[in-house]
């Protein structure tokens, strides 16, 4: 019965979403005020039905009703409570319906923070976003239905993928899955001002809080994929470029352009066109990534989804989404007047190379991603691209950006003398690059010149960041007081940046400097390596709800002294009858201890990899400041002011700017 | 400089740096790119001497054959026509095991045995990997039932 309630609150979700969708852009185009006032009654309709759906399918795996196909497939009776719930969006069609729950709350979140936006303009929006709806729930309904019964009913079901048996993949979809669907929100805004043609800076400030609180959501989402995959797959490594990290990556690069892009839209109303292009791409790359994780096209460990049908219907909703919007930007965007005038050497100018760069990064991974699959469509031989080709080409495409970030921090909007700025710049360009060769020359014997550049990369960021605050707080009489007054955007802007300086010494360190060995070991050897004293204590058998598993002890000490006990055990779920490696990790500020268990070599001897990964966590360091960064910039106090009152705050603004 | 000029140089860099650029990138792509072989074409002579590629079959029942000092392990992959001798150092992935479809990636040496850096088998113990199995199929073998390409 449950099932059937949830089948039918996703049809009616649609009949809700096709009246959300028509009347209100219909009511826009044709100033039909009643129309228009349908929007947000919709959308929370919507919401309601979808929770219904959602909540259905929940309960159908909290209640083991293994009639339900996607249940009997993904869940068992010894699956513990929370991966059952986390189940539901354990493959396709429950991280669809997850997709499609998580776009009704975005558009319901912007019914209730847009009040005081003009109608028509809000209308377009939800009504945009109702359309995005209908391809989702239509792609569910005809291709993907969670809620399909399966006759005869099997008496147990095929348990829960054991990788996604994991507490960070009980959040890290869904925090991918609010990034991606919130570039949903940023499409809307950009669709609704093409539609009803006032692109302008309001509406850059409208769209700013939502496109920033997005891509904090795709920030995390990506990070907790990434510690997920370093401490779940045992291999330690973080990052793959695995082609569906890629497109969770390409979305979040575009992203990156696009709230910058848009604080320069929003300020001196110049790039218009150009953000409006960044923000129908970031949707674009989000639905292709939707494509490359769901259509099963992917040689890849997360594909576990697989069905040409669906790839089809896919493709095709993004050709309708990216086709659609860009013909519309086509008409449109040629008629909109850019008013705010800059010289070459402004702020302006590096955001624009910036996001210049940032395109270019987007567009070699898109070629690696995308290269393998167009060869094999046109039958030109099986190949990949190894992840050696991404680091050649991404890393050093990173160089000039952190170049411009250091720049473009220092530089003012509109108009700048290079006199001005061009001594503290080569300053800390040169304290950057000194204090790098000192730490590069005391504490590293091996891969010099990469480790200096990236820590010198990294403390020009930190540098040009801190005397931006600096120069905020000259002239002020209390620096105390100015310091706790300044915007939270900047503030936001200068953690964030930070961030990303955090995480590049967490990348470079752990790059160049991790050390691993694959020992034989049986209980009682003991190995130096890295400076500790490796002893595998015991091995012995343990057993779980739904596993059972081998673990091995490892002991760490460090001159003697004990530093740790590293628990790793080797896992073989009962239903898949798949192993499974959970690494032994003690983490810490400067330096990780990972151990993992191999395989068994005969009656006592095991094969054992022992990792010493320094600054590794550094980099999920960064991503937080990053999110944090974002966190701060999007509730800056402008947003929920210039809603009132618009004119008090433009003035505002320019005097900020001009200072 | 004049105005015009000014933007003539600015716009000539600009080419000329995209152009510098895309020609690196596609340098490191063309570097980069893994070919796969089956066994069968290995076999023929078509897979490359001196560069990386990737190779895929059926690990061969009884074949594994494991250095009782060290990780040392040879096994044998097979499109059920050829058959190519494999060496890997290191500890092989949760899923490998005979009869197991896997990839492996690495060189070929001169005695014609596959030297791998990274064998990978899927996390799934009836997944296949699509190379492999259209290298089965391909040799007109029989590809085992409980074999899905797909989930």
């Amino acid at each position: 019965m449950i099932p059937e309630i949830g089948q039918l609150a996703l049809v009616l979700a649609l009949v809700i979403a096709l009246v959300q969708t028509v009347l209100p852009i219909a009511g826009a185009q044709f100033h039909i005020h009643n129309w228009m006032l349908l929007a947000r009654p919709t959308a929370r309709l919507q919401l309601f039905f979808m929770l219904i759906a959602f909540f259905s399918l929940v309960w159908s795996f909290i209640d083991h009703d293994f009639s339900v196909a996607y249940v009997a497939n993904n869940s068992n009776s010894l699956l513990p409570i929370h991966y059952r719930i986390s189940a539901v969006w354990g493959a396709h069609e429950g991280s669809l319906l997850l997709w499609a729950l998580i776009l009704s709350l975005w558009t319901v979140a912007v019914s209730i923070f847009s009040q005081r936006l003009p109608l028509a303009f809000i209308a377009r929006v939800i009504g945009v976003m109702g359309s995005v709806s209908i391809g989702f729930l239509l792609f569910m309904l005809l291709t993907s239905n969670p809620f399909d019964r399966l006759v005869p009913m099997p008496v147990d079901g095929g348990d829960l993928n054991p990788l996604l048996q994991d507490p960070g993949l009980i959040i890290h979809p869904p925090m991918l899955y609010m990034g991606y669907v919130g570039f949903s929100v940023a499409f809307g805004f950009a669709i609704a001002a093409l539609l009803g043609g006032n692109l302008d800076t309001s509406w850059a400030r409208w769209s700013r809080p939502w496109t920033i609180m997005a891509w904090v959501f795709l920030t995390i989402g990506i990070a907790l994929g990434s510690w997920w995959a370093y401490y779940e797959l045992g291999w330690g490594g973080w990052w793959f470029w695995d082609p569906v990290e890629n497109a969770s990556f390409m979305p979040w690069l575009i992203g990156t352009a696009l709230i910058h892009s848009l604080a320069a839209t929003e300020k001196r109303d110049v790039f218009k066109n150009w953000t409006v292009l960044l923000a129908i791409s970031a949707f674009a790359l989000s639905l292709l990534g939707t494509f490359l994780v769901r259509s099963g096209v992917l040689t890849s460990v997360h594909a576990f989804a697989s069905d040409p049908t669906r790839g089809v219907f896919i493709l095709v909703l993004l050709g309708i989404y990216i086709g659609g919007s860009l013909s519309l930007y086509a008409w449109r965007a040629p008629g909109t007047l850019t008013s705010g005038k800059f010289s070459l050497f402004s702020r302006e100018t590096f955001l624009l190379f910036n996001s210049v760069f940032l395109v270019v990064a987007m567009l070699t991974v898109l070629l690696g991603t995308l290269y393998p699959l167009v060869t094999e469509a046109l039958n030109m031989g099986k190949l990949s691209v190894g992840a050696p080709y991404f680091n050649a080409v991404f890393i050093p495409l990173m160089l000039p950006i952190v170049f411009l970030i250091g720049i473009g921090s220092i530089v003012r909007w509109r108009n700048d003398k290079l006199d001005r700025v061009i001594k503290p710049l080569i300053w800390l360009l040169l304290v950057s690059i000194i204090a790098a060769v000192i730490i590069g020359l005391i504490f590293v014997d091996s891969a010099l010149l990469k480790t200096i550049t990236g820590i010198a990369a990294a403390s020009w960021i930190i540098l040009t960041s801190l005397s931006a605050v600096r120069a905020r707080l000259k002239n002020r009489k209390n620096k105390l007081v100015a310091l706790a007054n300044l915007p939270r955007g900047f503030y936001g802007m200068t953690i964030a940046h930070i961030g990303f300086a955090v995480c590049i010494i967490g990348i470079t360190i752990t790059s160049n400097h991790s050390v691993d060995i694959h020992e034989r070991m049986a209980a009682g050897d003991s190995i130096e390596f890295a400076g500790y004293r490796f002893t595998l204590d015991s091995i012995r058998e343990v057993n779980g709800p739904n596993y059972k598993a081998t673990e091995a002890s490892v002991s760490v000490t460090k001159d003697n002294v004990p530093v740790t006990v590293l628990n790793t055990q080797k896992r073989i779920y009962a239903v898949r009858n798949m192993p499974m490696t959970e690494a032994g990790i003690d983490s810490g500020l400067t330096r990780d201890l990972y151990a993992s268990l191999g395989e068994p070599l005969d009656a006592q001897a095991w094969s054992i990899r022992l990792y010493h990964k320094p600054f590794v966590n550094w980099i999920w360091l960064g991503a937080v400041l990053m999110a944090l960064g974002g966190l701060f910039a999007a509730s800056d106090r402008r947003y929920r002011l210039s809603v009132k009152k618009p004119q008090t705050i433009t003035a505002s603004d320019n005097s900020v700017i001009v200072k | 400089m004049t105005p015009r000029k000014k933007r003539i140089v600015t716009a000539l860099s600009i080419v000329m740096g995209m152009a510098v650029s895309a020609g690196l990138i596609l340098t490191a792509f063309e570097k980069n790119l893994l070919y796969f072989y089956s066994p069968s074409q290995i076999v023929a002579g078509e897979a490359p001497a001196a560069r990386a590629f990737r190779v895929g079959g059926l690990v061969q029942e009884g074949s594994v054959e494991r250095d009782p000092q060290s990780l040392k392990v040879s096994f044998v992959l097979s499109d059920t026509l050829q058959n190519v001798t494999v060496n890997y150092e290191g500890i092989l992935p949760d899923l490998f095991r005979e009869g197991q479809g896997i990839v492996a990636n690495g060189k070929l040496d001169q005695n014609g045995i596959f030297q791998a850096s990274e064998v990978l088998a899927k996390h799934d113990e009836n997944y296949m990997p699509p190379e492999v199995m259209d290298a089965l199929a391909k040799a007109g073998a029989d590809i085992p039932h409980e074999y899905k390409a797909v989930e």
